[in-house]
């Protein structure tokens, strides 16, 4: 069992802050860092990997600094987002380089354990530089699991993955998180993170915008006023109706469009055909304004 | 020194197109030889010439600027350095391993070609052939050790080992006698200038004594050494863009 510490963490290059006072402990289980591209998510996994000291506050793992102390990585295992790796060689020659260098007791049975775990068997003695994305995201995987870390840093992993392989990571990374390792995983996507992930870190601008089990980020995000634009056979008529109903808090008429805000976003999604239809009006487009997930970031971070 | 990152590394550098490239090198040393040979009729002063302007003071440098560079540079250009860095092993160790594995090819392909390229062009019995197979060896462990931290240091290796290498030692050093003393080439010259024992059928002169030379290489390669360790030490390898 490990657990990763970040104590008001940030990290600048040059002037431009990439992380921004970061505070928050990881413990054993799956746990997603999400937040849209350049929200500092690798930053963050630079520095919990080793590879970036932090400009001000401490990382550390189990109470260790992880700058500047390789002896750490025996209990880390790393899967970074770059694609290189050493292509010459075949899979099986790759893991087991890896294991050598993690001085694994048996090298080459570790190799194959690491192998099968992710599936790659088969394709053991093929070139790693001739692999698809998503089993070159295996071998990487491979290479992370071989000298069984209790930590798993992993950026983006489910990048370039079908649909099957993507099953079959989070099938994975679920085991691995209920056998009681400590695993941390990047991504921007929000039904990745919440498939898997018992705990989410939501990373917006370099800051820790919200933190929790997914239900609850899920409900911020839901909870928070949603914005819709509607065109109708008559947006006058529709706005009074609307808010004469009260399901909705706010709406904007401008010449052809109605713009509508509601914070109950389950009851309007439910009035509003309802109000138009009682009124005789026809809906001819609704669309969500700020379905976007930069939007749903931005709302948390001003939150 | 780990042996599964020095054979990672000799994979990687003989593996690559480089040593293409470092074969063709040799090739035209000796094809060069070939033709001076033929023109001056094996004459020893001629060789001299080829071996120590061209093969010596051309070859050999672009050689290690490709061995040295390409133990390291390309691995941290495309990130998969991290593979290395993210291990229970010592930066140094690291370093160290990488740096053993450069020098030997360098030495290797350097010497080979000098040595074959003399008895070529023609030879004073065997004088010719060990005086510049003992720089070109000194010179390359130099080399690798200098375009190695190069590497580690700048994105821009190659070009900055070909500036150092034809600017500084090939073209400054031609005309300012002060920049020639601060040289690897000089450094490795002055030991052959010793090895030689008639400096008049082989004229071979460095503008250092033997000693501050030796002392000189000494002090290159190790610094150049230490600032690759403490370099990659700090270096923020990118676990992603």
């Amino acid at each position: 069992m490990s657990t990763i510490e970040l104590h008001g963490v940030s990290r600048w290059f040059g002037n431009v802050v990439a992380v921004n006072d970061v505070t928050m402990s990881i413990g054993p289980g799956v746990t997603g860092l999400l937040g849209p591209n350049g929200a500092g998510k690798s930053t963050l996994l630079s520095m919990m990997g080793g590879f970036l000291p932090p400009s001000s506050g401490t990382v550390t793992i189990d109470g260790v600094p992880v700058w500047r102390n390789p002896e750490l990585y025996s209990g880390i295992g790393l899967v970074p987002e770059t694609e290189a790796m050493f292509d010459a060689m075949t899979a099986y020659e790759f893991v087991l380089a890896n294991a050598r260098l993690h001085r694994v007791d048996d090298p080459a049975s570790a190799t194959v354990a690491a192998l099968e775990q992710v599936e790659l068997i088969e394709a053991r003695d093929r070139k790693v530089g001739t692999f698809s994305k998503g089993m070159k995201q295996r071998v990487k995987m491979a290479t992370a699991l071989v000298h069984k870390p209790k930590v798993l840093l992993l950026d983006e992993p489910f990048n370039g993955m079908d649909p099957r392989q993507r099953l079959h990571l989070l099938e994975l990374l679920q085991r691995l998180g209920d056998e009681g390792h400590t695993v941390l995983f990047s991504s921007h996507i929000l039904e990745e993170v919440e498939d898997v992930a018992g705990t989410i870190e939501v990373i917006v601008a370099g800051r820790q915008a919200a933190s929790g089990d997914f239900r609850s980020i899920r409900r911020l995000m839901t909870e928070r006023p949603h914005q819709y634009t509607v065109t109708s056979s008559d947006n006058r008529a529709l706005a009074a109706a609307i808010i004469a109903d009260g399901s909705a808090d706010a709406v904007n008429l401008t010449s052809d469009v109605l713009s509508i805000q509601a914070s109950d976003f389950g009851r309007f999604v439910h009035a509003l055909p309802r109000i138009a239809r009682d009124a005789g009006i026809a809906l001819h487009d609704v669309t969500p304004a700020d379905e976007s997930l930069e939007s749903v970031f931005a709302y948390l971070v001003a939150r | 020194m780990n042996v599964v990152i020095m054979r990672l590394t000799l994979r990687a550098l003989l593996g690559s197109r480089r040593v293409w490239i470092l074969v063709g090198m040799a090739a035209l040393l000796w094809i060069v030889a070939g033709l001076s040979r033929w023109g001056s009729g094996a004459d020893v002063g001629t060789a001299t010439g080829v071996i120590v302007n061209f093969g010596f003071g051309t070859l050999v440098p672009i050689m290690c600027l490709l061995v040295g560079t390409g133990a390291v540079a390309p691995e941290i250009e495309d990130g998969s350095i991290v593979y290395l860095l993210a291990k229970p092993v010592p930066r140094r160790t690291v370093v160290l391993s990488k740096l053993i594995v450069a020098m030997a090819v360098a030495v290797a392909f350097s010497v080979i070609s000098i040595v074959v390229a003399a008895q070529i062009a023609g030879d004073a019995e065997g004088q010719l052939a060990l005086s510049m197979g003992v720089a070109s060896a000194l010179a390359s462990i130099a080399y690798v050790a200098v375009f190695f931290m190069i590497g580690v240091v700048s994105r821009n290796s190659i070009i900055v080992g070909l500036i150092y290498a034809m600017l500084w030692e090939g073209t400054l050093a031609g005309y300012v006698p002060g920049v020639r003393a601060v040289s690897v080439r000089q450094w490795a010259l002055a030991p052959a200038e010793q090895i030689v024992e008639d400096n008049s059928v082989i004229s071979i002169a460095s503008d250092l004594p033997l000693v501050p030379a030796i002392v000189l290489l000494v002090l290159a390669t190790v610094v150049s050494t230490i600032v690759s360790v403490q370099r990659l030490k700090v270096l923020s390898a990118r676990v992603s863009e």
